[in-house]
């Protein structure tokens, strides 16, 4: 793809959602969201199904019509533009793939779309750089299903277009197999620098791939930042939940000294730093993720100063491999999760032992209490439940 | 490119080819077991009258008399050189009426798989409903639309659309009734729902995402309308005009009840050399001929339409 062709565009432009609104009837999918996607990220969309994400994406493709709000690619509003006057091409879920046309003229339809005059040798270049120059002439239908994601992704991409919109391309496969593509999508991103909008339930998959997450839930966004940002900071349970897991504990903020707050949990005084209090009033639910946790054997008293300390009982432990999982019951009955990384395990900590918890305040935050502790975590995670706080 | 290669090299891992289990003595015998019902009833209602029908096509005698086999080939020329005029007409009624049906068809199947939402199960009965009663009656109806005062005719009269199709040759005077036009207007309404239904099964089960994914590929309506839908509804397309243009060469209830002597298709000639002539051999070469003449022109159609490569 090195060479960039003539008629190319630019190689990306910034995306701009600006307070857009869609409903359905009565439901409303997307609720006055505002974005500013800059020119040559790697931007994720990421939230449960329903949270209108792909209604999102479908609105900057031009396939859905907000009900209110502007969309601007570059300088021009495209709000009510044709989807097929768009400097926007989609990969979609289910490839889309033409049956019709063998997997050249699958790739060549953009270009010929437009009356480009150098079809075969653009085609050519991108079947190279996708592997796919042996399957020119084959149907969609006789494609595995990898291969035709990847048909999918050069037919988006030989357009050049300002944005790509990625619709959960890597949906269809196996795991193995979407973590190498996940790797080499960034690697082409980086290479072609295409603005990338990228819908995704899968949190791995957005963190691995996108510089800027926009977690979304409801059809507002809940949070946007760096992968790093988000899971460090998230600032409301929803995002605690969904981008990992979390432990919580009911807890009221009290002595606000210079940069840090005690909490209250059923007595015990815990730290959390002022700068990651996320909540109007005192009472909050206390977060901490579970591989922040340092488990230890009761008789053992390694624990440094000034880190936050609870003690309870191990119920259960499971051996995952590069670390152990452990739930541990706390004296008022919420349970714990931790993740302890597997260097020298300590044969004391069995189900039914005694154990300290500890971790360092600076990795305590504190969210809004008037919210469920329970948002974002689907029904299946849930039935392993992390700590629900009491 | 180094990006690509592993790509590449990722999705090829993708699908391991499934593995067929390799098929017992008993299994390899279940599709002939399963065969030989139908078999058996081609045989015994298809094959074996076609042979008795080949072989009276080249006998000589009259029906008092008595027909002997001959091995008279001639049959089929004198047929041919009498009745060649109802030949032609056949294909010409059966042509324009199925180019009218799709015409008419291909929209209304069109807007019942993609715009009719819930109605798209009434809307379909509707398009059958005609078959609940028969088919003579039907035509006869059509004599009665189609009558020479007939607010039809009439109102065709006004708007001087007669004039334009008395100039073509389809109508004669301000008539419509007894002119090729009646005849090609009941061979279209009486084969139109076998036109509509085999469009609209293709277009159903057309995925709506690729016309998405050509609009999203800079496709006005129209060109992906060009360029997905109508490439993608061929096979519909082939087997309704098939279904049309089959049955529509070889009816005679159209051209008898709507048209006049002059008019007649070959369907006509078959049914007065069976059933009132009673020239056997010649009826036989007739029906020979114009069953032989359509599978020609049907393989030439298929083949021309590359029908087999879509599906």
């Amino acid at each position: 793809m090195g060479d960039s062709s003539a008629d190319a565009g630019a190689s990306g432009a910034d995306l701009n959602l600006i307070n857009v609104t869609k409903n359905f009837g009565d439901f409303v999918a997307v609720d006055d969201l505002s974005l500013k996607i800059p020119s040559g990220s790697f931007f994720a969309l990421l939230g449960p199904s329903g949270c209108g994400k792909t209604t999102t994406l479908r609105m900057v493709a031009g396939l859905e019509e907000p009900t209110s709000g502007q969309i601007l690619i570059g300088p021009d509003d495209v709000t009510y533009a044709k989807p097929y006057k768009r400097p926007v091409n989609t990969v979609f879920q289910s490839y889309a793939l033409f049956p019709h046309l063998d997997i050249f003229e699958n790739v060549a339809f953009g270009l010929r779309r437009r009356g480009n005059k150098d079809v075969k040798k653009q085609v050519d270049d991108i079947l190279a750089l996708t592997e796919l120059t042996p399957l020119a002439r084959r149907k969609p239908n006789q494609l595995s299903g990898g291969q035709q994601q990847r048909v999918a992704l050069a037919r988006a991409l030989i357009n050049r277009p300002a944005v790509l919109l990625l619709d959960e391309p890597l949906g269809a496969l196996d795991l193995k197999l979407r973590r190498q593509m996940q790797l080499e999508l960034k690697g082409i991103q980086t290479e072609v620098g295409l603005t990338f909008v990228h819908v995704t339930h899968d949190q791995e998959e957005a963190m691995t791939m996108a510089d800027t997450i926009a977690v979304m839930n409801g059809g507002r966004v809940e949070q946007m930042g760096a992968p790093v940002d988000l899971y460090e900071n998230p600032r409301t349970t929803f995002v605690a939940n969904f981008l990992g897991q979390s432990n919580f504990f009911d807890a009221v903020l009290s002595e606000r000294t210079g940069t840090t707050a005690m909490a209250t949990v059923h007595g015990l005084r815990l730290g959390v730093p002022l700068s990651r209090v996320y909540s109007a009033d005192d009472n909050v639910h206390l977060g901490v993720r579970p591989e922040k946790l340092t488990i230890s054997s009761e008789s053992s008293s390694e624990i440094p100063a000034g880190h936050n300390r609870i003690t309870g009982v191990v119920s259960d432990a499971s051996f995952i491999g590069v670390s152990t999982e452990y739930r541990v019951d706390l004296p008022w009955g919420t349970q714990v999760t931790v993740f302890a990384q597997n260097t020298g395990r300590d044969s004391r900590i069995v189900p039914g032992a005694g154990v300290v918890l500890s971790w360092d305040p600076a990795h305590t935050f504190a969210l809004d209490a008037n919210q469920s502790v329970e948002a974002g975590i689907d029904s299946e995670v849930l039935a392993n439940s992390v700590g629900v706080g009491s | 490119m180094s990006a690509g290669a592993a790509l590449a090299e990722a999705a090829d891992k993708g699908n391991p080819a499934p593995e067929v289990p390799s098929g017992s003595g008993r299994r390899t015998w279940t599709p002939y077991i399963l065969l030989l019902p139908g078999a058996v009833w081609l045989g015994a209602f298809f094959i074996v009258p076609m042979i008795f029908l080949l072989a009276q096509s080249i006998q000589t005698g009259t029906f008092e008399q008595g027909y002997e086999q001959t091995f008279r080939f001639a049959n089929y020329t004198d047929a041919l050189s009498e009745y060649w005029p109802q030949f032609v007409r056949s294909f010409v009624y059966a042509g324009i009426a199925t180019l009218l049906c799709l015409l008419i068809a291909y929209p209304l199947a069109y807007c019942i798989a993609f715009k009719s939402g819930r109605w798209k199960g009434a809307l379909l009965v509707l398009v059958i409903a005609p078959f609940f009663t028969s088919f003579l009656i039907r035509t006869l109806a059509w004599q009665t639309l189609l009558a020479d005062n007939s607010w039809i005719t009439k109102t065709l009269n006004w708007l001087h659309v007669t004039d334009v199709t008395r100039f073509l040759g389809l109508t004669e005077g301000d008539r419509l009734l007894n002119t090729p036009l009646s005849v090609i207007t009941g061979l279209t309404y009486n084969f139109l729902p076998f036109m509509v239904l085999p469009i609209y099964a293709a277009l159903d089960r057309m995925d709506q995402r690729l016309v998405e994914a050509a609009q999203d590929l800079y496709s006005s309506p129209w060109k992906s309308f060009r360029k997905v839908t109508w490439p993608l509804s061929l096979p519909g397309v082939v087997a309704g005009t098939l279904l049309t243009f089959i049955p529509a060469t070889g009816d005679y209830i159209n051209a008898q009840l709507l048209g006049t002597p002059a008019y007649r298709m070959i369907g006509n000639v078959i049914d007065s050399q069976f059933f009132k002539v009673l020239d056997y051999p010649t009826a036989a070469a007739l029906s020979f001929t114009l069953m032989a003449t359509i599978l020609v022109l049907v393989g030439l159609y298929v083949r021309r339409a590359g029908t087999e490569e879509l599906i």
